[in-house]
């Protein structure tokens, strides 16, 4: 089946350091990577290797205490450099030093039926790569979903086509989207922006009534699996459905092929404080620190490194490591070094805000080089009306986050806590004046939700 | 160089410095001055520039026009009583006179209460009292006295706004409590002949007035609610729609003015931080009310007689329009809730100054009453969402 939507409300931030169409692809060798477990909400690590141990490229390194059949693997074959604690022993990482290693490489082309198929992925640490719906988790191992959603869009700002990243697409699509179809009896949903399946979505998939392909139109977050959810299939109360990238579903088509995952990955590294916007060739979870060597700036500034886009990635230190879903690097001034006088009157054009009241907004530039300051005191919900131009689900946003603020159960229920993510709120959270937290307000009024609930 | 010398004083606001029960007055100054250096912790990494300062500052600036009108409308309401001939920057003059000593004491005593409070709370200051404080002014008769002010500022400040938590809790519009306070605590100060002309010199400008048959210092309204025939300025000289609109009419301070309102409302509205749901929904609703108060049209209730276009320029309907109903703490928060908002404080204010002889006024209670009525409207709007959430969840099991 194919079909189309559109996604009316929302926003594409106008930011500097976009990848330019021509953009060179370095490789980027690997000597290290890490496994961060908090990059896989749901699931609670226990270490299977110690310090030192020997690991072959997709071994495990941690299990979920939650089912000890899910696993976070190690996607280059070397020896486990440390195990980072933080508070009450809490497990921070897990990294990697690569190198030759004597033991035999893992693969095993799975069975083509569904509970080998369920046991590859868990045991292959595809699994954590997914997420469900509710509570936006690595899925419990134990229920099937009712469909499952993936999107090739990625609509967030400064991002590279996801399709970009699937390379000799067609026949591991192929294999993937069979996979799948026997661990659900609903529909697989696929997302691609208008024209981008072509060459990738295998042409039986057009045909079948239990494949959709979804040509998405609109702004940022139309690449939201949550998005697309709320506009082709909605989640109610007890449904269960799954979301991936089409960058995993490559990754599970490759499993079953070749009986063991490429971790290999292509990272867009942007921002306004890159030299020369580039793509790299890397390892899932590799250090930063030689992808951006000798890319940044000159200057003395303080800068920010995130892992990810500027809305929901994660602030790294200049040795830190790529985090999920590995596929960009934002580098944006951290603009504490900056001293702004009465920077509420400003004038200037060089602000950028989607409030009229700033003068960008009605004749500034095209694109902004914004840094990471807040740029307000944090007060209550004082604006109506705001994130509603930016999310685009039929959900009252500022009524959800009362009820999860109240910690209200039934309320949040009803007004729609199963369908969301805290990524769908990201920019909500960037255009609010009052400068609340919402995604984390988000992620803990889910992560409430499932401890009272289940 | 400021900066430096902020730096240099900070230690001593710091806990443990000796100024540190003035912590909160400090910080509140400082992020006055320079946007605070804080970068994002968790979430978005980037922020829009907007801030609830900059809010509060554009809504200040929406409201220097109906301000500066203001202070030349007292000086020309008292030059033309008194008879004493004043130049245009005489009566500006005057007029800034009058409502200084006005701005001062609310600032002075809404602020006060605002940075103990917060010092208590150990919290940040928050910038609504920026508003509250100039508005407050604006919509008093210029003859209130100063002690009324500061009484009836400090009871809106405690008692409709911390008590609740503080700026963003408030169920109702803190100026109008304020306004609303002094309406019925002290109403032989709020309304009557004299209140709206401000009748003595001041530092040698304006002249007394001395109120007689020829001179009365009644608003539009009140003439009306009292039986007038025809609507005239202080001396007797009928006043057209157009000077109405334009303001020269005695009436509250900075609402005579439709004119200044509705270019302080475009500001708004170009900005976009006022909601033109809900002011359009006013303007709509006032209308409404008026074309059906003029066709039941009878003597028994004079201001029914106004054409609708009349009813939107007289007394403070404008100004509740423009910057009353459209707060947006104390207003409907829901996409459609703001249209029956709007629409409703529309109505009731055109209601009650056509059907209750005692109030010549409506638009302040029609604004409270609604403040107390919002939640209702968006429970109704949200429960929709909910019931159709629930049904979609029905039809698929």
């Amino acid at each position: 089946m194919k079909t189309e939507i559109t996604i009316n409300r929302g926003l594409d931030l106008s930011l500097k350091g976009s990848l330019p169409a021509d953009a060179q692809i370095r490789s980027v060798a690997a000597a290290q990577i890490a496994v961060v477990p908090d990059d896989y909400p749901g699931f609670t690590p226990k270490l299977e290797v110690k310090e030192g141990s020997e690991v072959v490229a997709g071994e495990p390194l941690m299990h979920a205490k939650e089912c000890d059949a899910v696993k976070l693997v190690s996607p280059v074959s070397g020896r486990v450099k440390e195990v980072k604690r933080g508070e009450r022993r809490k497990i921070l990482y897990v990294s990697v030093e690569a190198a030759d290693v004597a033991k035999a490489p893992v693969a095993e082309v799975p069975g083509k039926d569904a509970e080998s198929i369920r046991t590859a992925l868990q045991q292959s640490g595809l699994w954590a790569l997914m997420r469900q719906r509710p509570y936006d988790i690595v899925p419990v191992p134990d229920r099937s979903p009712r469909d499952i959603f993936i999107t090739a869009v990625d609509s967030a700002p400064l991002a590279m086509p996801l399709t970009a990243e699937v390379p000799d697409g067609a026949s591991r699509i192929d294999a993937g989207l069979k996979a799948l179809m026997q661990l659900t009896e609903g529909h697989i949903y696929i997302s691609f922006r208008p024209g981008a399946d072509r060459g990738i979505v295998p042409e039986w998939a057009y045909t079948s009534n239990r494949v959709v392909v979804t040509e998405v139109n609109g702004k940022h977050p139309a690449g939201n699996a949550g998005v697309q959810i709320a506009a082709l299939a909605p989640v109610n109360k007890g449904d269960l459905v799954w979301t991936l990238d089409i960058v995993t579903l490559w990754r599970i088509g490759s499993l079953m092929i070749d009986g063991h995952v490429d971790w290999s990955t292509r990272v867009a590294v942007t921002g306004s404080e890159v030299a020369e916007p580039f793509i790299a060739e890397t390892v899932v979870g590799a250090s930063v620190e030689p992808l951006l060597a000798g890319a940044l700036t000159e200057g003395d500034r303080h800068l920010r490194i995130i892992s990810g886009n500027v809305l929901t990635g994660v602030k790294i230190s200049p040795d830190g490591y790529l985090h999920y879903p590995y596929r960009q690097i934002t580098v944006i001034p951290e603009g504490d070094d900056v001293d702004e006088f009465m920077g509420w009157a400003s004038m200037s054009t060089k602000k950028m805000s989607e409030s009229r009241s700033f003068l960008s907004k009605i004749f500034g530039r095209k694109e902004f080089a914004p840094d990471a300051r807040v740029l307000g005191g944090k007060r209550a919900m004082i604006m109506s009306g705001l994130y509603d131009k930016v999310f685009p689900m039929d959900i009252l946003p500022e009524y959800l986050l009362k009820a999860i603020i109240s910690k209200d159960i039934d309320k949040m229920e009803q007004l729609g806590i199963y369908e969301v993510a805290p990524e769908d709120f990201a920019l909500c959270e960037y255009v609010d004046p009052s400068k609340i937290e919402i995604q984390k307000l988000v992620r803990d009024g889910l992560d409430y939700m499932r401890k009272e609930v289940e | 160089m400021l900066r430096k010398y902020l730096d240099k004083i900070k230690p001593h606001f710091q806990p443990g410095g000796k100024l540190s029960a003035f912590q909160s007055v400090f910080e509140g100054m400082e992020t006055f001055l320079y946007t605070p250096r804080s970068t994002s912790a968790s979430g978005v990494h980037v922020h829009d520039a907007i801030d609830s300062k900059r809010v509060m500052i554009i809504v200040v600036v929406a409201l220097l026009p109906c301000l500066l009108f203001g202070m030349y409308n007292t000086g020309y309401q008292n030059s033309l009583c008194s008879g004493v001939e004043m130049s245009f920057w005489e009566m500006m003059a005057y007029g800034f006179l009058a409502i200084l000593p006005k701005l001062v004491v609310t600032y002075v005593v809404g602020l006060g209460i605002e940075f103990a409070i917060a010092q208590v709370r150990h919290e940040e200051i928050m910038e609504g009292f920026l508003v509250t404080g100039i508005l407050v002014p604006l919509i008093c008769p210029v003859t209130t006295p100063l002690w009324m002010l500061a009484v009836a500022t400090a009871f809106s400040v405690i008692f409709v706004k911390e008590v609740f938590g503080g700026t963003g809790f408030n169920i109702f519009n803190v100026a109008l409590t304020t306004r609303a306070f002094l309406f019925f605590a002290y109403p032989a100060s709020m309304s009557g002949d004299t209140a709206f002309i401000a009748s003595k010199p001041i530092c040698g400008l304006g002249g007394a007035v001395t109120y007689t048959d020829a001179v009365s210092g009644a608003t539009p309204l009140g003439q009306l609610a009292s039986g007038a025939d025809q609507i005239t300025n202080a001396v007797g000289d009928p006043v057209s729609t157009w000077q109405a609109f334009l303001g020269l009419i005695p009436g509250s301070f900075g609402e005579t003015s439709t004119l200044c309102v509705l270019i302080g409302g475009a500001l708004l509205l170009l900005t976009g931080i006022a909601s033109w749901r809900i002011m359009l929904s006013v303007f709509a609703g006032g209308l409404f009310m008026g074309w059906i108060a003029n066709i039941f049209g009878t003597p028994t209730y004079p201001a029914s007689l106004l054409s609708p276009v009349d009813q939107l320029v007289y007394g403070g309907f404008a100004f509740a329009a423009v910057f009353m109903a459209t707060d947006p703490v104390t207003a409907a928060r829901t996409g459609i809730g703001k249209y029956i908002y709007g629409f409703l404080v529309g109505v009731i204010a055109i209601l009650i100054r056509v059907y209750n002889n005692g109030y010549p006024e409506g638009a302040m209670l029609a604004v409270l009453l609604m403040n107390a009525l919002a939640p209702l409207i968006d429970y109704c709007v949200v429960q929709a969402n909910v019931s159709r959430r629930m049904r979609r969840a029905r039809s698929n099991s």
